[in-house]
Parts: structure tokens; C-alpha cells; sequence
């Protein structure tokens, strides 16, 4: 029996492939092998015998069969091995290509300044940019002769002969979309107003078209204090500082009263813009408490009602937070730009998460 | 609006620093928009003392001079022909800056001998253009500042100017006096007002004035008087630096005391030659057609209606704007007819408009002056004329009368501590309007004649509120409106925007933002460009049209970077496009063009050209983020500017279109100067039927355990068949077991013969309440069968 062993082991030991192998399981424990044959051999034996043999000749079959996985496995992963020998890649070849979508800053510091004012129970309304100059003047206490119509280089649409109408304007600002607000949905109110406004203008910081947001707050008791806090709550969050500084400084617009214009403290050194530091004023936005005759405009009574108003340019709230020099780019589609200062489309900004990366 | 600080201290009484004065004026809204003060460069400047002075070893045009300086005895060479011992000069000593040369002076060697610095001419400190040697001085001490010595000497040289913006609700502002005024009333130095004294005349005005019936509500009141055998030329000097320091042009001594008075008082005031003047003058409507050369020496037509002021020889004086050139002063004139008029703000603004023509008297008037000083401020002009260029006034000639602005608004104390919300007590409230110039009669508050923009209370709120300081203003929080968690605030129709975008973004799109004017041909191209969607006043031509797409935007775009070099793009936008030119005629759009390839050549093969279906992928990817029904037709038929063949609209119903995707016409692609292929969809989110259901649940998940099986069929059926029309078939076949049809090969002619094509589709069935038995898969098959050789006419293929 210590003979079939070691044959067999040497057998399997040598064995170069697993036909071999497998030439060998059957010639050893194959139905007719000879460990098969000797087990055919055991019902001749006396008991006595048979105790001994029995026992014997199943741990042999056992090793074998132990010996054919073993020899079997390592020839499985010799194969392998030989075969991932030939499988090399160069893995610093580039990818398929897939394209990086972007978002417009416009439409980033849009949802922005969005999630700030929902925060503050604010909602959002549109306006049509094709607007009477009834809404867009007159119901803003600008009536036709006011210098400030002059002043604002007003686009204005075509009128077809025989049409007297005074012709409609590209509104020059979201501030229609306040009267527009206050006769749909009365007061109490508080609404924001993003969208496109046009000025025919067009230099280094002026473009025919940009972007404004209008604000809204009218109730029974808010005061030109509550506009303070509100902007300076909002100008902290969407800059993301701890502390921000703002200077009121008396102005005037024909739909406030009082009016100010709002500077904000910071510092520019290299180019580069840092809020709430420094010794600089930067102008960001005009505001003041809503006229009573643009109220009475609104279809709601002045003497009950009183709130605040306030416009700041997008575009520019963008070209500050993020350090876009050149308003005009805005408009003019450059791959190149679109990709340096454009965001992801899982950048969206909320207030749990923060704003920006 | 421009001033200088001595002009200012004539009518306030003051020791504020300009730094002071100018933070202040900003804080009262009238926002410093430049200073410019001498003082600030020139004050490192000091006086020195040549005590010996020699010819240079080695030049003959210099000279070595010893200067006694505040820091020591210095050398310095100098090539001035009046350097010479015993004067004093200005020094600059090494490391200085010298405005006039923008240069920092340093220690040199001149022909081999050092020289310290230098001594200063008036061009090298920007004090004039004087050159023709350096500064010398009749007084001062070694060591003394320069700029001292001039404030002391020369003080228009070191009088600093200040700049500030005027907005259009402040026109007592446009004279120095108003500004002076604000000062006052913050606390910073006290109003002067002179004692006004009017100028008796010596005899009666030749000239006469009327106002004609239906022009006194544009001019409710003209005066004037002649002044005879004046000595018109050169203004004084005081009189020329302070026009020069403010940006104005000395011209001759009577109109520099017009415009004097303009921006001292904002009393514009006009002089006429009265040599040149015909008969007496005559305010009244042009009837049309009038033609007058003003003083800027252009020919101005008058329209009917428009205020003219007319002699016997016709118009001579576009009123309230601009005289005539024909009766204008020259420096031989002897006599002269001043005139101080009021006009009416709204008749101003509307013809300086129409005449564009832009002056300063038009800026004041139409913005509106103090009718009350029209009287007194002839007479302060009467005596300056008389003063410095001699001669006789005549009485004063009147026509009209002042007109009636008499008003008064309740200050009510509490109001403007509600609206402000600063704590402003009732006396300091009243202290400031007093300042201002308001009469209060217990608590009505009577307006000053120089102020035509209060109108109401809360006017009164905004001048207590300026004078107060906002700077001052502590925020307050404003409270919620309800308690608890805010709600959301935007409307599905905004949420779906921003969804588009994101998906779009993910999808490899870069938006853009374009401006909603087109051209005209482009915007022709895709069914807009006509006069109701036109500007009237565009800025350019290439920006005249209201785009009725958002396609030819981005095209153009498209066409920008191709030109850049970069072929392959995939843009986007989001915005409104115009289908007429009244408020609301606009719907928003969300549209994407692919352009060029998938992607860069690259190693494995992957980039191809676009393709219709990639932009068929990418708007049901949008569709479904914007929350659009799965099951949607596609049909054909939109319009031009798409590829006959080659395009879908994606509808509910055939009137209902979601959006459209596809090829665009070659044509279009040409004419927009774009090269490659270009596929494109839009989509109208608008369109998109709102979900029915509320509230976030979701329907039951109709899981099953039981064993799914898939079959595939193949079809021929003539080529223009569509295979969602297989589609649909097949599905009908059993709407309960069958849970998807997909079409995985097509096969078009070959062996099928022409107009033929095989489309295979696999079918997936799924059980829900016992396995499927072969007899049951074949007898649905059966139907899939019918129904599809039914639908399509065509015939399973053996």
C-alpha cells in the first residue's frame, strides 16, 4: 500500500497539466483505479484483516484525492499567473472622454441668494421683461418728465403706426415686479425678484442687459432698521463671513423715501477683494422704505402698510463673491470662461451645507 | 457738481478739514465723488534759502548753490536762469516726489559735482505752467511748508475742489449755497446769509419784457434790467480761478458773473447785448418752425409750443435753456440786458429734451430752481456787473409774478421713528427742518421755496432721517412672518428651471447666459424679426430684435468658439424667448445644442459625430428630471429650421408639445456660420402638465417573486414604419404582463429588398400570480403578433 502512495504522489507531484492529472485521478480512484480495486478486495478479508486494510486504504484515497485538488489548484494558478503575465496595460492612457457641464454664476448666485431670503421668509416673483411704462415708472413715482427716466437709458419697443399708446420699455429694473407682486398678492408681503434688466449702455462695466434682484418687505411696523439688519444678514451669508460692516448713506430714488444707497467695508490688495476688512467702501446696492405713492400704486393703503425696497445686481454680487473681472464676459459664452467660472451641477447651494466649496 | 473750499466758506462758517466736510456731505446723500486737493501733494514742500551761488566748474548754464534748508545746508545744482544768491525757494530734497516731472528726485552727480535735490518751478508742483525759471519767494522762512506759505499768499493754489453727485431730487444742491445749507443743518459750521440789499435803478428800462397769456405756466415770471456803458473783458482774477478750479472756461466778465451765480446761488442768469436787442422782448409759444443759432453756435429748430424769448426781429433765446448767439455778449459790448427768469421744471425738461440740447441752465431749471430768489438774484448780479465792470442799472423790469408754492406737510414725530427706526427725539426733529429752511407751525411743516421735491410726509421723513445720519442706523432683525421652519418658497414652474439646468450640467452642457436681442436675420431665421418683437432704440443691430428662440443665441455662440478653436460644444440656456412685443408675450425655454463630435479624438475610438439620438438622450433625461409623463408621442412636422427627416416633437397630443429634438436644417446651420454637425433640443417646461397628486407618497411597489421572461421578435415592415408604433402594439398585446418593449436591432434593405426594414424587439413578461407555462408565453405571443403585423401591416419575420 506504501507503494501505490508514493506512486501515485510522484505521479501527481510531476503531473504538467490537468489532463495528466486527471489521466492519474482515474488510473488511482477512478471506478476501476487500483484503490478502487484493492477496496474490491477488502470483502475477502477476515474481519481482522478488513479492521486494518479498511481504515488504510480510505486515508489513502484521501490523500490522493487531497494531493489531485492541491496539484490541481496550482496548476490553476501557475495558468493565471502565466496569463495576467501577458495582460499589461498602459494605465496612463486617458479615458473616454466625457464632457464637464457647468452652471452660468448667474444662475449659482441666483439659487444663492435664494436659499438666504427663503430663509427669511421670502419667496420668489417674476415679472415680464416687456413691460408698460406705467410699471415701470410711473407706478414707481416716475413721472414722464422726471430727470430719472432720462437718466436711465431706457430701451424702448417698436410701436406700430396709429398705435398711441406710449411705447413699452425693456424694464430697466425689477422694480415693476414689486407693483406687479402687491396687486396680485396685497399685504402683508415678502418677496425677492431676480431677472434680466436693460440699459442702453455699454462700456468695460456696463452691458445692454443684467441682472437684478428686487426686494420686498411690507407689513404694518417694518422699519428702515429691519432693511438694515436684513441686508447685512444676507451680505454675511452670501459672502460667507463672520462679520460684515455696512455704511447707510442717504440717497435718493424716486420709489423710496428715505433712501439709501449701501456701501460695504472692504479691502482690495492685489486685485484680490476681501469683505468686511479694510478701509474701503464699496456701493452694492440701493434701498430705502417704499414710497407711499408706489404703495397706493400697488392697490394697498399706505396709511397701513409700510416696508422696505431694495435692488442689488446680481452680476455684480457674482463678480464680487467669486473675482470675475469683466462684467461684459457675462454675456459672451467663452468656453474658456463658462469652464473657469462656471460650477458643478452638485454644487447646489444651501445653507446646511454652505453656500460655496 | 463741482466746488472748492474757500467758495464754500463764503457761505459757511466753518473750521471742518475737507475730510470732514466731504465724509459729512456723503453721509447727507450727496455723495462726494472726488476731491482734489493740492495741498495733499505739495506738503512735504519747504521753503529754503540760496545763501551762495557759483557757475558750475564744468557747464556754463548751471550753477552749485548753497540753500539753507530746514534739514541742514545743502547742495544743489541748478540750470534756472534766476537761481542766484539771496532768494528763497522751494526745496525738494532727495527722496521727494515731484508731481509736475512724476519722478521721485535722488541724490546725483551733475558733471561730476553732487548735487541734493532741486529747487522747483510752478510746472514742476503742477501750480501753473510757469517754467521759465524755479519759484521765488518775497517772503517766508527757511523751513517753512510751501503749502502754508500759499495758503497764506495764494490760496486759490492750494483750495481744494471737491466733487459731488447730485441726484435729480436736489436742486438747491446745484448752487453752493443749498450745499452750504446741509452742512449747516448736521451741525458742521454755520449758514451765512448776508443782508440782501436790493440796487435801486437810476432810470427806467428802455427794454420792456410781457409774458404772453398761454406761456405763464411755463414762465410764471421773467424780470430783467439794463446796465449801460459797462467795461465787458476779462473777469478778475478771483473770479477766474474759481470758474477754472470748478472746470469752467473764463470768457469774459459778464458771463462769468452769470455763471457765478449759477453755481452759487443755482440761479442761472442770461446777459444780452442789448446793442443787438430789437424793440422789447417777448416770452411767448414758438409757433414751429423758428430757427435760432444758439450760443454753441448750432442752428436749433423750434417746434410749436416750445418757449422762446423773441425781440422785434424774432427768436432770440431758446428759454430757460440757451441764448442766442446773435444777441450774445462779446467783450465791445457797452450795454447789457440781464434777465432772471422762472421757469416751469416739466416744460424745461421736455424741450431741452426734444432740442437736445444740454446746459446748464436747462440741468437747474428742469430740475427746478428757488422761484423766490429769481428777483434777488438780479439785483446780487446787478451789483457784481456794476462793481466789476462799471456803468448804470436801470429799474427793473418785471412780467408775472412768483408763483404760488406754498405748502406745509405734518411732521408727525412718531411716524418717522416707525419708519426710520432710529430714535430721533421730537425737538431734534424739529431742529434739523428748522435748519433746513422749513417753517413749522405747531406740527405742519411749510416747505422752502428752494425745495420743489417735498411733497409729502415723507419727504419729512427723509430730510430728518439724512440730517440724522443713516450711517448712525442700527439694524434691527426683522421678524419672521410665521413662527417655525420657513416653507418653501419657489413655484414648481422655478423649481423645474432649476432642475433643467442641473440635469442639463450633468449631462456635459456648459449654459450660457445671452442677450435676449438678436439681429434681425437671425431672428428671422427661427420665425421672429418682426416689428412687434423690434427695438425702437436698439444699442446696435446686432441687437435689435426681441429673440423669439433661444436656438439662434446660442448658435451664434456656438459659431464664437468655433472661431476660438473649439469644435466640439454642448450648450445651454435657460430663459425667456418673445412671441410678441406686449408684457407676457414671452414663454421660457430650456434648449441645448450639441456641436461637432462627442468628444476629442482618443485612443479608444469613443468619439463619433453628434447625433440625433444624443440629443433625443439628453431631453428625455431633462423631460424626466422636470417630471413629464414617460408615455409621450413623437410626432413630426415642426418647424423649418429643423431637418425635414430628422427631427421629433415630443407631444401629448398633437397640439400639446413638451419639446422638440433632432437635426437642424443645413441650411440654418450654414447661414449661421457653424461648422460640423449640430443637433439641438428645446423644451417648453411650461408645457409640462403639473403632477396631479399631492404630497410626497409614492404608489405601492409591485414586487414579484415569481420568475420574469423575455422573448424576441423581429418584424418587416416598410421602412417609414416607426418602431414606436411596434412599440405600442406590442405593449397593447397584455397591458398586465407585459412590462417593457424595447427594440434592440434594425435592419434596413439588403435581403429584405428595397422600402423594407426588419426592427427586433425583446418583450418581458411578467407574472404576477403563477409561472408562466410555454402555452401561456405562446399564446401572448400570439397576440404581440396580431397586434404589431395589425398596427404596422407588416409580417413576423420567418
Amino acid at each position: 500500500m506504501d507503494d501505490l502512495k508514493a506512486k501515485y504522489l510522484g505521479q501527481i507531484a510531476d503531473a504538467a497539466d490537468e489532463n495528466a492529472l486527471e489521466t492519474i485521478r482515474v488510473a488511482a480512484v477512478g471506478k476501476k483505479g487500483e484503490v478502487a480495486l484493492k477496496m474490491r478486495e477488502l470483502g475477502k478479508m477476515t474481519p481482522e484483516e478488513r479492521q486494518v486494510a479498511g481504515p488504510a486504504l480510505n486515508a489513502l484515497k484521501d490523500e490522493i484525492n487531497s494531493a489531485l485538488a492541491a496539484k490541481k489548484a496550482g496548476l490553476a494558478d501557475a495558468a493565471l499567473d502565466e496569463r495576467l503575465r501577458t495582460e499589461w496595460l498602459d494605465v496612463t492612457l486617458p479615458t473616454r472622454p466625457s464632457r464637464q457641464g457647468s452652471l452660468h454664476p448667474i444662475s449659482q448666485a441666483q439659487e444663492e441668494l435664494t436659499a438666504i431670503f427663503a430663509e427669511l421668509g421670502f419667496s420668489v416673483a417674476e415679472g415680464p421683461r416687456i413691460d408698460t411704462d406705467w410699471y415701470n415708472f410711473d407706478a414707481l413715482n416716475i413721472p414722464g418728465h422726471h430727470p430719472a427716466r432720462a437718466e436711465m437709458d431706457t430701451f424702448y419697443m417698436h410701436r406700430a403706426e396709429g398705435d398711441d399708446r406710449p411705447p413699452h420699455v425693456l424694464r430697466t429694473h425689477t422694480s415693476p415686479v414689486q407693483i406687479r407682486s402687491m396687486e396680485k398678492m396685497g399685504a402683508p408681503l415678502r418677496i425677492i425678484c431676480p431677472g434680466g434688466v436693460y440699459r442702453a449702455d455699454y462700456d468695460q462695466t456696463h452691458t445692454p442687459m443684467f441682472h437684478q434682484v428686487e426686494g420686498l418687505a411690507l407689513d404694518k411696523n417694518i422699519s428702515m432698521a429691519n432693511l438694515k439688519w436684513v441686508l447685512e444678514e444676507f451680505v454675511k451669508s452670501f459672502f460667507e463671513v463672520d462679520d460684515v460692516e455696512l455704511r447707510f448713506r442717504a440717497s435718493h430714488f424716486p420709489f423710496t423715501e428715505p433712501s439709501a444707497e449701501v456701501d460695504i467695508r472692504c479691502s482690495w490688495d492685489n486685485g484680490q477683494l476681501k469683505i468686511g476688512e479694510g478701509d474701503d467702501w464699496m456701493e452694492i446696492l440701493g434701498s430705502g422704505m417704499v414710497h407711499p405713492k408706489v404703495i397706493a400704486a400697488g392697490g394697498i393703503d399706505p396709511d397701513i402698510y409700510q416696508g422696505f425696497a431694495f435692488g442689488i445686481g446680481i452680476d455684480r454680487l457674482a463678480m464680487l463673491k467669486y473675482g470675475i473681472p469683466d462684467l461684459r464676459a457675462f454675456f459672451d459664452s467663452d468656453l474658456r470662461w463658462l469652464r473657469h467660472y462656471g460650477f458643478q451641477c452638485l454644487d447646489v447651494p444651501t445653507l446646511h451645507g454652505g453656500l460655496s466649496r | 457738481m463741482k466746488f472748492t473750499l474757500s467758495w464754500l466758506k463764503d457761505h459757511l462758517d466753518t473750521d471742518a478739514s475737507v475730510d470732514e466736510i466731504a465724509e459729512t456731505l456723503t453721509d447727507l446723500g450727496l455723495e462726494v465723488e472726488e476731491i482734489s486737493n493740492p495741498a495733499d501733494r505739495l506738503k512735504d514742500f519747504t521753503l529754503g534759502y540760496v545763501k551762495h551761488a557759483e557757475k558750475h566748474p564744468d557747464a556754463d548754464k548751471l550753477r552749485v548753490c548753497q540753500v539753507v534748508t530746514d534739514e541742514g545746508e545743502m547742495q544743489i545744482i541748478c540750470g534756472a536762469p534766476n537761481a542766484r544768491e539771496g532768494i528763497t525757494v522751494v526745496v525738494c530734497k532727495p527722496g521727494m516726489y515731484i508731481p509736475g516731472l512724476d519722478i521721485t528726485i535722488g541724490v546725483g552727480k551733475i558733471r561730476g559735482v553732487e548735487s541734493f535735490g532741486m529747487m522747483a518751478s510752478e510746472r514742476e508742483l503742477e501750480l501753473s505752467d510757469e517754467h521759465d525759471g524755479i519759484i521765488e519767494l518775497a517772503s517766508g522762512e527757511v523751513g517753512d511748508r510751501f503749502v502754508d506759505w500759499l495758503a497764506a499768499n495764494q490760496p486759490a493754489k492750494v483750495d481744494p475742489m471737491i466733487e459731488i453727485a447730485i441726484t435729480p431730487n436736489r436742486p438747491d444742491a446745484l448752487g453752493i449755497h443749498g450745499i452750504a445749507r446741509d452742512l449747516a443743518a448736521r451741525g458742521l459750521g454755520t449758514l451765512k446769509t448776508p443782508e440782501f440789499a436790493p440796487i435801486a435803478g437810476d432810470f427806467p428800462c428802455p427794454i420792456k419784457v410781457t409774458i404772453d397769456e398761454d406761456t405763464v405756466d411755463g414762465c410764471p415770471l421773467f424780470s430783467g434790467r439794463l446796465i449801460k456803458g459797462v467795461k465787458n473783458g476779462p473777469s478778475p482774477q478771483w473770479l477766474q480761478d474759481r470758474l477754472t478750479a470748478i472746470g469752467l472756461r473764463p470768457i469774459s466778465a459778464l458771463v462769468d458773473i452769470t455763471n457765478f451765480f449759477t453755481y452759487d446761488q443755482n440761479r442761472p442768469l442770461h446777459v444780452f447785448d442789448a446793442a443787438k436787442v430789437s424793440g422789447d422782448l417777448r416770452v411767448h409759444r414758438a409757433a414751429g418752425g423758428e430757427v435760432l443759432k444758439a450760443l454753441d453756435e448750432k442752428e436749433y429748430t423750434f417746434s410749436a409750443g416750445q418757449m422762446v424769448i423773441s425781440d422785434d426781429n424774432g427768436a432770440e433765446s431758446i428759454a430757460g435753456i440757451m441764448g442766442g448767439e446773435g444777441t450774445g455778449c462779446t467783450d465791445e459790448t457797452v450795454d447789457v440786458f440781464l434777465e432772471s427768469a422762472f421757469w416751469d421744471h416739466v416744460q424745461i425738461a421736455l424741450a431741452g429734451r426734444a432740442l437736445k440740447i444740454n446746459s446748464d441752465a436747462r440741468y437747474r431749471f428742469e430740475r427746478g430752481v428757488d422761484p423766490e430768489f429769481t428777483i434777488q438774484g438780479l439785483h446780487l448780479a446787478t451789483q457784481m456787473i456794476l462793481e466789476l465792470c462799471g456803468g448804470e442799472a436801470s429799474e427793473v423790469v418785471i412780467a408775472g409774478d412768483v408763483p404760488d408754492h406754498s405748502r406745509a406737510y405734518k411732521l408727525d414725530a412718531e411716524r418717522v421713528q416707525s419708519l426710520v427706526g432710529m430714535d430721533i427725539p421730537e425737538s431734534d426733529q424739529r431742529q434739523t427742518l428748522t435748519r433746513l429752511g422749513f417753517r413749522l407751525e405747531g406740527n405742519m411743516a411749510h416747505v422752502p421755496s428752494w425745495r420743489p421735491d417735498v411733497q409729502g410726509e415723507a419727504d419729512l421723513v427723509e430730510e430728518v432721517a439724512r440730517i440724522a445720519s443713516l450711517t448712525k442706523l442700527q439694524g434691527k432683525p426683522l421678524p419672521r412672518m410665521t413662527d417655525g421652519i420657513p416653507k418653501a418658497v419657489m413655484t414648481p414652474q422655478q423649481r423645474r428651471q432649476q432642475m433643467a439646468r442641473r440635469t442639463a450640467a450633468s449631462l456635459g452642457y456648459n449654459e450660457v447666459v445671452s442677450y435676449t436681442f438678436i439681429d434681425q436675420a437671425s431672428a428671422a431665421l427661427f420665425g421672429g424679426g418682426d416689428d412687434a418683437t423690434m427695438l425702437a432704440n436698439p444699442i446696435s443691430s446686432e441687437m435689435s430684435h426681441m429673440r423669439p428662440a433661444l436656438l439662434p443665441g446660442l448658435l451664434q455662440a456656438a459659431a464664437r468658439n468655433q472661431a476660438r478653436g473649439f469644435m466640439d460644444l454642448a450648450l445651454f440656456e435657460v430663459g425667456p424667448a418673445f412671441h410678441g412685443g406686449e408684457p407676457g408675450e414671452q414663454h421660457n425655454l430650456i434648449t441645448g445644442i450639441l456641436v461637432g463630435n462627442t468628444g476629442p479624438k482618443d485612443v479608444h475610438g469613443a468619439a463619433r459625430g453628434v447625433d440625433t439620438f444624443d440629443a433625443k438622450a439628453d431631453i428625455e433625461a431633462i423631460l424626466a428630471a422636470i417630471g413629464a409623463p414617460a408615455k409621450v408621442q413623437i410626432l413630426r412636422g415642426a418647424q423649418d429650421w429643423w431637418h425635414p427627416g430628422r427631427h421629433g416633437k415630443i407631444c401629448l397630443g398633437p397640439k400639446k408639445v413638451l419639446g422638440i429634438f433632432g437635426e437642424l436644417h443645413p441650411k440654418v446651420i450654414n447661414a449661421m456660420g457653424i461648422k460640423g454637425p449640430v443637433v439641438a433640443f428645446t423644451i417648453w417646461p411650461d408645457e409640462v402638465p403639473l403632477p396631479r397628486k399631492s404630497g410626497a407618497t409614492r404608489a405601492a411597489l409591485g414586487q414579484s417573486d415569481l420568475q420574469a421572461v423575455e422573448r424576441d421578435f423581429a418584424f418587416v415592415v416598410d421602412a417609414e414604419v416607426e418602431a414606436l408604433t411596434l412599440v405600442n402594439a406590442a405593449s397593447g398585446a397584455d397591458k398586465a404582463l407585459i412590462t417593457d418593449v424595447r427594440i434592440f436591432d434594425e435592419f434596413i434593405g439588403g435581403s429584405l429588398g428595397e422600402g423594407k426594414k426588419s426592427l427586433a424587439l425583446t418583450v418581458r413578461l411578467q407574472p404576477s400570480d403563477k409561472t408562466l407555462k410555454e402555452k401561456d408565453i405562446e399564446a401572448v405571443s400570439e397576440k404581440i403578433i396580431a397586434k404589431v403585423t395589425k398596427a404596422t401591416g407588416g409580417t413576423l419575420r420567418g
